[in-house]
Formats: C-alpha cells, sequence, structure tokens
C-alpha cells in the first residue's frame, strides 16, 4: 500500500485513563469517514419516500402556518413592528429547527450506530458530527420557506442579511454542546431518548419562536439569554428585517458564552464517556 | 526488519457486569430505592459517572496480565475457547476499547477487520456500500477507486452492482462484505473470526486471498476456530484460557494444546450476553433429567437451556453438533426447522430440546449453541456450549464399536427394513425360487 496515501503516526500506546493526545489529529485524519457517514444519512434519509427532501420544507412550513393562525390571528401576539408576523415566526423558527434537529438526530447517533463503534475504531465524534452535516441539508432546504415569505411580504432585505451565513454558524455551535453532550449520555442513560423530545418541545415555547425577545420585560431579559437560542434566534431576525429588530447586546453575549461553556462541556463529557462506548453500549 | 510492532505489558480488561436494572440503564431501579438515591443518581448522571453501588454490579476480567510481543511480519493466531478473551484481547489492540490495566506499545497502522460488513446499509446499493464499508474499515477514497473493480470481481456479485443490498441473497451479501473486507490492507491487520462465513469454495478463495496479504510481509493477527484456516495462514499462536495467556509458540503445538484443554472437566468461562436473547447456560441430560456427560447411542439427545429474551419476536434457537475435529455433524434451528421461535414475552426460560434418537459413533462431541434473529444475524454465540462423550457405538448390539476417529464419520447408518440378500445368480436362481416357495 502506498503509506503517503494517510501517513497514519507510528507509534501508540494503549493505557488505562491514557487521555490520548492524538485524538485532535485523528478526528482530522478520520474527515473521509466524517463526509461518508454524513453522505451515507443524507441519502437514506429520504430513500423510499413520496416526497423526498420536501419534507425538510414541509415541516417547517407547517409549524410556521399553525404559529401565524393560532397566535397571529387568534392570540393576536403584538410584535411590537410593521413586519408581517409570518416573517416574525420563520425568522426564529427556521434556528430553532437547527438547533432541535441537532439536538434530536445526534442525541440517538451514537446508539444508532452501535455496530460501528463495537467494531472498529475511529474518533466517536464523528458520529455526532455527521448527524449534524446532514441537519444542515435540511436547514438550506428550508431557507426557501424565507425567500418565499419575504418575497410574498414584499420584505427587501438589509445588508445585515449578508451575515446570516455568521449566525447559521452560531447556531451550530450552540447546538453542537447539547448535542455532543446528548449523543454521549444517552449511550449510558437511554432515559435521554424520552428526555430530549419533551425538552426541545418545551423548548420551542421558551425560546422566542412565536413572539420576539422584546415583549420580555427589560429586567428580565440578561436572564431570558441564559438560553442560548435567545441570542441566536436574535440574531436571525435582525439579519431579516434589520433595524426593526434590534440585537440586545448584552444578552447576546451571554448567549454565546453560554453556548461555549456548553460546547466545552459536551465535548468533555463526551471525551470521558467515549472511552467505555464500546463496553457499555 | 524484526523490530517488534505490538508489544503487551500487563495487560488486563476488566468489564464491569451489571445485574439486569442497571443494564437497562433505565432510572426505574433508581426511583424504587427512595427519592435520595434517585437524586444521587440524578446528580451523578449529569455529571456522566457510573451510578452503581456495591452490590449491584459484578467484576469480570476478560484478560489478565497478559505478556507478549509480536514482531513485523509474523503470523501470528490467537485461539482459544469462547469467552477465552480473543475478542477482547483483539478489540483492545484495534483500540475499540481500553484497557483497564497495563499497556500494549504498537508501532504502526492497525487496521483491524472484526466482523465483515460493518456497516453495511441495507438500503444502499452494493457500489455505495463498498465505498462505506471501505471508508469504514480505514481505506482511504483514493484507495477504494484503485481497487473498485477488483473487490467487484472479487464478489461475483457482477451487475447486482447497483441494486440496494437489501434485495440480495444472503450468499450475495456476505460475498461482497467479504470482497471489502479481503482488499483491506494494513501494516498490521487484525482479523477475528470472519472466515466462518460463506460456502466452502468461498471460504478457500479467502483463505488464499488472506495468505497473499499476509504473504508480503504483513503482520496479521487472526482468531479462528477454523484449524485448516489457522494452519494454513499462520506459523505461530497465542492460546488463551479464561483471558490468560497458557501458551505461546509454534501454530501446531499450540493447537494440540488447545485441544488438550478441551478435555479439562471444568471450564469456568463467561458466555457473554447477547442484545435480544441470551444463552445462560446448557447441559445435556438424561432420561431422568440429570446431568451428565454421556450419551447413549440410539436415545434421545436431550439438552436442557436456560436462554434470557427481550421479547424480541422471532428469535430462534440453533444447535450444532460437532465433532472433535470440531467439524460440523448436524444442526436444529427451532424457527426453521419447528417454527417455534423464543417467546415473546421478556423473561428467563428454561427449555428441554429433545432430538431423535442417534447413533453417534463413539469419541467426543461439541454443541455450539446459538440464538439467532435471521438466518445470518447471529445474536448470540457460545460455541463448545456442552460437551459430551460416546463410550462405545455398537449400534446392532453385536460387540462391535464404531469409533469417530476411524474417519467413517459420526452416524452408524440404521436399517430401515431387515436386511434381505436375494441372489441373482441368472442359473440357479429359478429353482431357488420354486424351491422356497414349495418348502
Amino acid at each position: 500500500m502506498n503509506s503517503s496515501d494517510r501517513p497514519f503516526s507510528t507509534r501508540l500506546v494503549l493505557e488505562a485513563g491514557r487521555a490520548d493526545r492524538q485524538y485532535w489529529q485523528d478526528l482530522w485524519r478520520y474527515r473521509e469517514l466524517l463526509l461518508i457517514l454524513a453522505w451515507r444519512d443524507v441519502s437514506v434519509r429520504y430513500r423510499q419516500t413520496v416526497v423526498g427532501i420536501v419534507w425538510a420544507f414541509i415541516r417547517p412550513f407547517l409549524t410556521m402556518v399553525v404559529f401565524t393562525v393560532v397566535f397571529g390571528h387568534i392570540a393576536k401576539i403584538a410584535t411590537g413592528t410593521t413586519v408581517p408576523y409570518a416573517i416574525v415566526v420563520i425568522g426564529g423558527l427556521l434556528p430553532w429547527t437547527l438547533f432541535s434537529s441537532v439536538l434530536g438526530e445526534a442525541s440517538t447517533s451514537v446508539i444508532a450506530n452501535a455496530n460501528l463503534i463495537n467494531k472498529v475504531y475511529f474518533p466517536r465524534l464523528i458520529v455526532p458530527l455527521a448527524t449534524v452535516l446532514v441537519v444542515v441539508i435540511d436547514f438550506a432546504v428550508s431557507l426557501s420557506i424565507l425567500a418565499a415569505l419575504m418575497i410574498w411580504y414584499g420584505v427587501v432585505p438589509g445588508w445585515q442579511i449578508l451575515l446570516l451565513p455568521l449566525f447559521v454558524l452560531l447556531a451550530l455551535l450552540v447546538s453542537l454542546g447539547p448535542a455532543i453532550w446528548a449523543a454521549a449520555i444517552v449511550v449510558k442513560y437511554r432515559d435521554f431518548r424520552f428526555v430530549i423530545p419533551f425538552v426541545l418541545q418545551f423548548g420551542l415555547y421558551v425560546s422566542p419562536v412565536g413572539f420576539p425577545s422584546s415583549v420580555v420585560p427589560e429586567r428580565w431579559r440578561l436572564l431570558y439569554n441564559l438560553n442560548p437560542m435567545v441570542g441566536i434566534i436574535d440574531g436571525f431576525r435582525w439579519c431579516i428585517v434589520g433595524g426593526d429588530s434590534p440585537i440586545y447586546l448584552p444578552g447576546f453575549i451571554l448567549s454565546l458564552a453560554v453556548a461555549a461553556f456548553f460546547l466545552w462541556w459536551g465535548v468533555r463529557t463526551f471525551r470521558r464517556i467515549e472511552r467505555s462506548f464500546a463496553d457499555v453500549i | 526488519m524484526t523490530d517488534t510492532v505490538i508489544r503487551a505489558e500487563g495487560l488486563g480488561k476488566r468489564f464491569i457486569i451489571g445485574h439486569k436494572v442497571e443494564r437497562d440503564g433505565l432510572l426505574r431501579e433508581a426511583m424504587t430505592t427512595g427519592a435520595r438515591s434517585l437524586f444521587r443518581r440524578g446528580a451523578e448522571f449529569l455529571k456522566g459517572r457510573a451510578s452503581n453501588t456495591p452490590g449491584e454490579t459484578e467484576e469480570f476480567w476478560a484478560l489478565r496480565d497478559l505478556n507478549f510481543e509480536i514482531r513485523r511480519g509474523e503470523l501470528v493466531s490467537i485461539i482459544g475457547h469462547n469467552g477465552a478473551g480473543k475478542s477482547t484481547l483483539l478489540k483492545v489492540l484495534s483500540r475499540i476499547t481500553e484497557p483497564t490495566r497495563g499497556r500494549v506499545e504498537i508501532n504502526g497502522r492497525v487496521n483491524s477487520l472484526l466482523e465483515v460488513g460493518t456497516g453495511f446499509h441495507p438500503e444502499l446499493t452494493g457500489r455505495e456500500n463498498i465505498f462505506l464499508n471501505g471508508a469504514i474499515l480505514g481505506m482511504s477514497r483514493a484507495e477504494m477507486r484503485r481497487r473498485f473493480d477488483e473487490i467487484v470481481a472479487f464478489s461475483g456479485v457482477g451487475k447486482f452492482i447497483d441494486t440496494p443490498v437489501k434485495r440480495y441473497s444472503v450468499g450475495m451479501y456476505v460475498r461482497l462484505a467479504f470482497a471489502v473486507a479481503a482488499h483491506l490492507e494494513a501494516e498490521i491487520l487484525v482479523v477475528d473470526e470472519v472466515l466462518s462465513v460463506g460456502d466452502a469454495e468461498f471460504q478457500s478463495r479467502c483463505i488464499n486471498r488472506m495468505s497473499e496479504v499476509a504473504g508480503s510481509g504483513r503482520t496479521v493477527l487472526f482468531v479462528s476456530h477454523n484449524f485448516a484456516a489457522v494452519t494454513a495462514l499462520t506459523r505461530r499462536s497465542i492460546v488463551l484460557e479464561g483471558g490468560v495467556l497458557t501458551f505461546d509458540g509454534p501454530v501446531d503445538a499450540g493447537l494440540a494444546h488447545y485441544t488438550a484443554s478441551l478435555g479439562k472437566p471444568e471450564r469456568i468461562r463467561h458466555w457473554g450476553r447477547g442484545k435480544d436473547a441470551t444463552l445462560i447456560s446448557a447441559k445435556l441430560v438424561d432420561a431422568d433429567g440429570a446431568a451428565t456427560e454421556n450419551f447413549t447411542p440410539g436415545t434421545p439427545l436431550r439438552l436442557k437451556v436456560v436462554v434470557e429474551t427481550t421479547g424480541m419476536p422471532g428469535m430462534s434457537l440453533v444447535a450444532i453438533l460437532r465433532d472433535h475435529h470440531n467439524l460440523p455433524v448436524g444442526l436444529y434451528s427451532s424457527a426453521s426447522f419447528s417454527n417455534i421461535p423464543l417467546p415473546t414475552t421478556a423473561g428467563r426460560y428454561e427449555c428441554l430440546l429433545s432430538l431423535d434418537p442417534l447413533y453417534l459413533a463413539a469419541g467426543e462431541y461439541n454443541i455450539d449453541l446459538q440464538t439467532t434473529s435471521t438466518a445470518i444475524v447471529v445474536d448470540h454465540r457460545v460455541d463448545g456450549a456442552v460437551q459430551f462423550f460416546v463410550n462405545a457405538c455398537n449400534p446392532g448390539s453385536v460387540g462391535y464399536d464404531f469409533r469417530q476417529d476411524q474417519g467413517a464419520g459420526h452416524l452408524a447408518l440404521r436399517l430401515s427394513a431387515p436386511l434381505h440378500f436375494e441372489s441373482l445368480s441368472t442359473e440357479e436362481a429359478p429353482s431357488l425360487h420354486s424351491d422356497r416357495r414349495l418348502g
């Protein structure tokens, strides 16, 4: 074999409790596997469905319709802006769906790939990371709802729309921490398989999806931003409608700090439990 | 080059075996043991720590204090009974699981092949699965592309390469899976018992292919129950018994050591667990239900098997009778032969498997037990679960002892009607007949 294909490090020591110094290096070396696993999940996801990838569009669309009808027309929630309510909702729903799909899919990813975990070595982080790529593709499709609504209501985005990709990345970062944590913890305590869907359902109403976060009283606002999705959703809306939905900066920074903490904690927990994956899965 | 590629020093691996409730990893137990315990556990699992209190678990050392060295280019087989720690050792060497004690130093890239078709996805086509499986086994895409045609040719799947593998026959599926595996190349190749799949012709092709790999200067560690393959492929054997290394030396002596250890009366082994159905214990019993090691030819072969199931439907209990060379003699499958799957209510069951009388040749026999979910997916497998002896086989009560080692098979063939010789000599035959009629 051509050893220059994959320049694997030649010396390795396996010992109990030894933190693997090559882990992050290995993660990079196994990037091809990451892509292949993501590709597998994408190509299997909509096989033998009639409408295929359109499902990625239907689910957020219907949720948006329900929110618009129930909260916008029946409950008549005041948004405090001139922006159509449907756009306010979709601006919150898209990042929320991204978050909840990443967390939902990643949390069961390790047990779903138990056969791989038991039979081959690779940095286990690849498994939840691959599901993130799959979710991103769905997300890209669902962005078309946003585009369609903006055309329908004649909303012209400002320069802020150019920052949208940045907020997509931030949304991923926010999701990644809890997702990685959940992926590891579910291996040990299958209870969390039942807890996570519930938390996500709850989170949909706690996060400012159906309303702008400006409706939260000023003195509670910083506290509210402990939910890291608050900062991200605010940022999303700001990108779409600009000054009509300003970002609350201290809260945004707090959201990012909370997200960074979750990411650190998630990776740390994952790395610790990961060593015994093959023994308990 | 004769430098060391693998050096194990004081290697040990411990498993914590929880009792049933802990194994499920559910909160139920925590709830019944009171709120305080629940809070404690709650706090612990938020931290991601184990919450096993003493008394609820037991330890099990799958490997104890192993010391060995393997040099570049060596071809080593690891042999031992089921549960002796062979697979655990391979898992440690291939970094799937971490050692509890001691250390292993590895110089070079290890690729492991613990199963064929790891990660195969039924919805994907043969072509897609080749790339997927290759990547999982650690081959690069460039490597895969280079070898793709070779793999397809080896598998013999041909025009079905773009069909989803869920439409493949079992045979095709296994061939394709093995074809990818057979083209896996590495500096150090670790291979678990994977040659036991496929038909004889395909197996021999695989062995040839493996010996090509082995012959090209690579280091190979190989686990198998197939003595022919072990002898053909390896020069050195490591024998494990109960997690302890009991022999390390030339392959012939290793096999002899292993065969001798089969006869030991007390084999303390751990049977491990299956996913949905676990074999707990099995014994040969006589007509009164008492455990025995001896079987009398011509009486029913009675096995008392205890099995635990999660209630998964369609599970089958399978028994394979083997002779003292470990060659298969016969098969019984509860789902396939009797249409009786395991019970679909979770729990532990005992069953008496009473097989039709066989006239087995004298000698030693082993029975492998398995639980299977479909024709090839073995859920839990215990090789040599039951060992028994036939002391003498004289089917006609004539005082002749038919033995296995005569090389004439294992079954004394029996008459279904009395044997009668009729003369066909042309001249005397008519008169003989008429004589008899007259008489």
